[in-house]
């Protein structure tokens, strides 16, 4: 490349930098936009129910009382549930592939786990209320009952919807993510630290050990990561939660997440309270899936300064 | 790679170019004399509308008639700010509302829906019959099971089972739900102070299905269900549905016609505005849980071509296009109706708005 080239202001390089720069601030202008637009729409219900939108537990909009507890308790109930599942489901399936498997089997493998990533969710949704709701209804729902009933967590009617339900479906569309980022972590672990840990005798459980604790905070990250998906999931959990803004100890009975919410009621919304109610629900979405995505940046940084 | 940067620039100066374009040529009044309309609001009469505009504009080929399904409510704000040329309602507009409008605003029915009960029950081959009672004590979750005595009283000789009743809702905010309500409401003083009625009421029980769609696929999934749905998703999938008791103590069968003699019967008592409510209707033959929808439109419309269009679809549809009706599941107009609808459309002019500067439509 010429010198002079590059010192006039149109060079490459200064357009290059400025467009780089534009991108980057007009992201900064979009969160800015979206805190202060849902704050500003969002602030009759604010200075209406104050603190107080966040501890209530009626929603009813015919009388014009918004309460938003049913819903973050369905929200985060519903999510942990996912990674409970997911996680180990995951992590599992990442280190057969990493550690275990040939790489005949390893590579069509891993591209599948990609390609349930990209599966639309509201095709997700649909076999959750066609085949998976179904199933739970007359084959697992019924034995968790009788088997384990006492618990205040399978009482209740068996409808195949409900919270359970719910947990199951995010938990199938959060393991493609968990998997696919831990898959990442564990390749990232040295390999000299498999070799010396063989060389001393151990066996490959007792390796696979070692790596995963090396790995640990980045795999952390990918559950993180997961759980921000599962949080703001919307579609294919409205389809099989039950959609009742109830907080209630039993897994098998309806509930309601925030993002179900907004999406149910925001097209037929219309006095101002009650849409301010829901924009406001927005808010809290929005600060929740903030804070977990911060969060997950933080440990994959730091496991990226660990294996560097 | 020189040659590929550019290839990337003019495939992104085509995208952009491309998303561009249509705005350019988009206007209400395009080039030639084609008008262009926009509607929006009620999913419910969105199969009606389109076939609507469809016909319409092959008989009107300098007409283009667009109608989006935002769901009513959304019909109703946009109509009030004026970015639409017409709204669709399920729901007549609240008092308040119409005062809030920048100018006034006409109720023209034109055509009915009606809102079934349909339910889950395999061992049940009858129809089963349920007095307003029994709805209200179920929806507020007072009857848990099937071989309840308050249903056992409507169905006598009906062998009923043993089984739990499991409610479902809309959980969207639904035309649907506001009828179902407000007869409830009309039915039962305790449902009118407990759960009022509404787009979005709150039930005590039940599970919440997303859309006509999402309950009627609940309930044909779970064994033992029983919800609320338009006509024609129930009658589209092949469901039972029940017997209602109306007002003159019969059980009647959701259909066309008795559909359209709720409508009947109420006339006399409709209001000039035609904003009226006709669930729990008197008269032997009237289905009680049955509603208008409503296409509203500004009184005053100032610029010729919209209002003459607007004059002319509407016409159109309250006569000839009430013989779509049926095919799609929408009860026709009764006769009397069609003909105050279309005194209705006549007082439509040309006259300012009130608000004096506002040139409606605005865009």
């Amino acid at each position: 490349m010429k010198k002079s080239a590059n010192q006039s202001i149109l060079s490459g390089d200064n357009i290059f930098r400025f467009a780089l720069a534009s991108c980057a601030s007009l992201i900064l202008l979009i969160v800015i936009g979206m805190i202060v637009v849902m704050t500003q729409n969002s602030w009759l219900s604010i200075e209406r129910f104050g603190l107080g939108f966040l501890f209530g537990t009626v929603w009813d909009p015919i009388k014009g009382e918004f309460g938003a507890l049913p819903f973050v308790y369905g929200t985060l109930v519903s999510s942990l549930l996912a990674l409970l599942i997911a996680t180990p489901l995951s992590i599992g399936v990442a280190v057969f592939l990493v550690e275990q498997a040939p790489k005949s089997l390893a590579r069509p493998l891993a591209f599948l786990v990609e390609l349930l990533a990209a599966i639309p969710s509201v095709v997700y949704g649909l076999w959750a209320i066609f085949v998976l709701a179904p199933l739970l209804r007359v084959y697992v729902q019924p034995v968790l009952q009788s088997s384990l009933g006492w618990l205040p967590f399978f009482k209740g009617s068996v409808t195949g919807l409900g919270m359970l339900t719910g947990g199951i479906i995010l938990a199938i569309m959060i393991t493609p993510i968990i998997t696919a980022v831990v898959r990442d972590v564990l390749e990232a672990v040295p390999v000299t630290q498999r070799e010396a840990s063989l060389a001393l005798g151990a066996t490959h459980w007792e390796t696979t050990k070692i790596v995963l604790a090396n790995a640990s905070s980045g795999i952390a990250g990918a559950v993180i990561l997961g759980l921000g998906r599962a949080i703001g999931e919307t579609m294919a959990i409205t389809m099989v939660i039950g959609n009742r803004p109830k907080i209630s100890a039993s897994l098998f009975d309806p509930s309601y997440t925030i993002a179900s919410v907004i999406a149910n009621e925001f097209t037929e919304a219309t006095g101002d309270l009650y849409l301010s109610a829901l924009i406001e629900m927005c808010l809290i979405l929005f600060v929740v899936t903030f804070i977990v995505n911060a969060l997950a940046k933080l440990l994959i940084l730091s496991v990226g300064r660990r294996t560097a | 790679m020189a040659s590929s940067k550019t290839s990337y620039f003019l495939t992104t100066v085509l995208i952009i170019g491309l998303a561009i374009l249509p705005a350019c040529f988009s206007g209400r009044q395009g080039k030639g004399n084609v008008v262009k309309m926009q509607g929006a609001g009620s999913s419910f009469i969105s199969p009606l509308m389109q076939k609507w505009v469809h016909e319409f504009g092959f008989l009107n080929p300098d007409v283009k008639i667009d109608y989006q399904s935002i769901g009513s409510g959304g019909g109703i704000k946009q109509t009030k700010e004026k970015t639409i040329q017409f709204g669709a309602t399920d729901v007549a507009m609240s008092d308040e509302d119409l005062k809030s409008a920048p100018g006034e605003i006409i109720h023209i029915p034109v055509i009915l829906g009606a809102v079934v009960l349909t339910y889950n029950l395999e061992q049940v081959k009858v129809p089963i019959r349920f007095s307003p009672e029994t709805i209200v004590d179920i929806f507020l979750g007072k009857i848990t099971r099937w071989d309840d005595d308050r249903i056992k009283a409507d169905n006598p000789g009906v062998e009923l089972p043993d089984v739990n009743l499991i409610v479902v809702h809309r959980s969207d905010g639904s035309g649907t739900s506001a009828v179902f309500t407000n007869y409830l409401s009309k039915v039962s003083p305790e449902w009118k102070q407990k759960v009022g009625e509404g787009t979005s009421p709150s039930f005590p029980v039940g599970l919440g299905g997303k859309g006509n769609e999402g309950v009627t696929g609940q309930v044909k999934q779970t064994p033992n269900t029983i919800g609320y749905v338009e006509l024609a998703y129930a009658v589209k999938n092949g469901m039972p549905v029940a017997e209602i008791k109306n007002s003159a103590g019969k059980f009647i069968v959701p259909s066309f016609e008795s559909v359209t003699s709720a409508a009947a019967e109420t006339l006399n008592d409709t209001p000039e505005d035609l904003r009226v409510s006709i669930t729990n209707a008197a008269g032997a033959d009237a289905y009680p849980i049955s509603s208008y929808v409503y296409v509203i439109i500004y009184k005053n419309q100032p610029e010729e071509f919209i209002r003459k269009t607007l004059i002319d679809f509407l016409t159109w549809g309250i006569n000839e296009g009430q013989k779509h009706a049926r095919p799609l599941y929408y009860a026709p107009l009764p006769e009397g109706m069609v003909k105050r609808a279309s005194a209705k459309i006549a007082l439509v002019s040309g006259g300012t708005t009130p608000a004096g500067t506002l040139a409606a439509p605005s865009r």
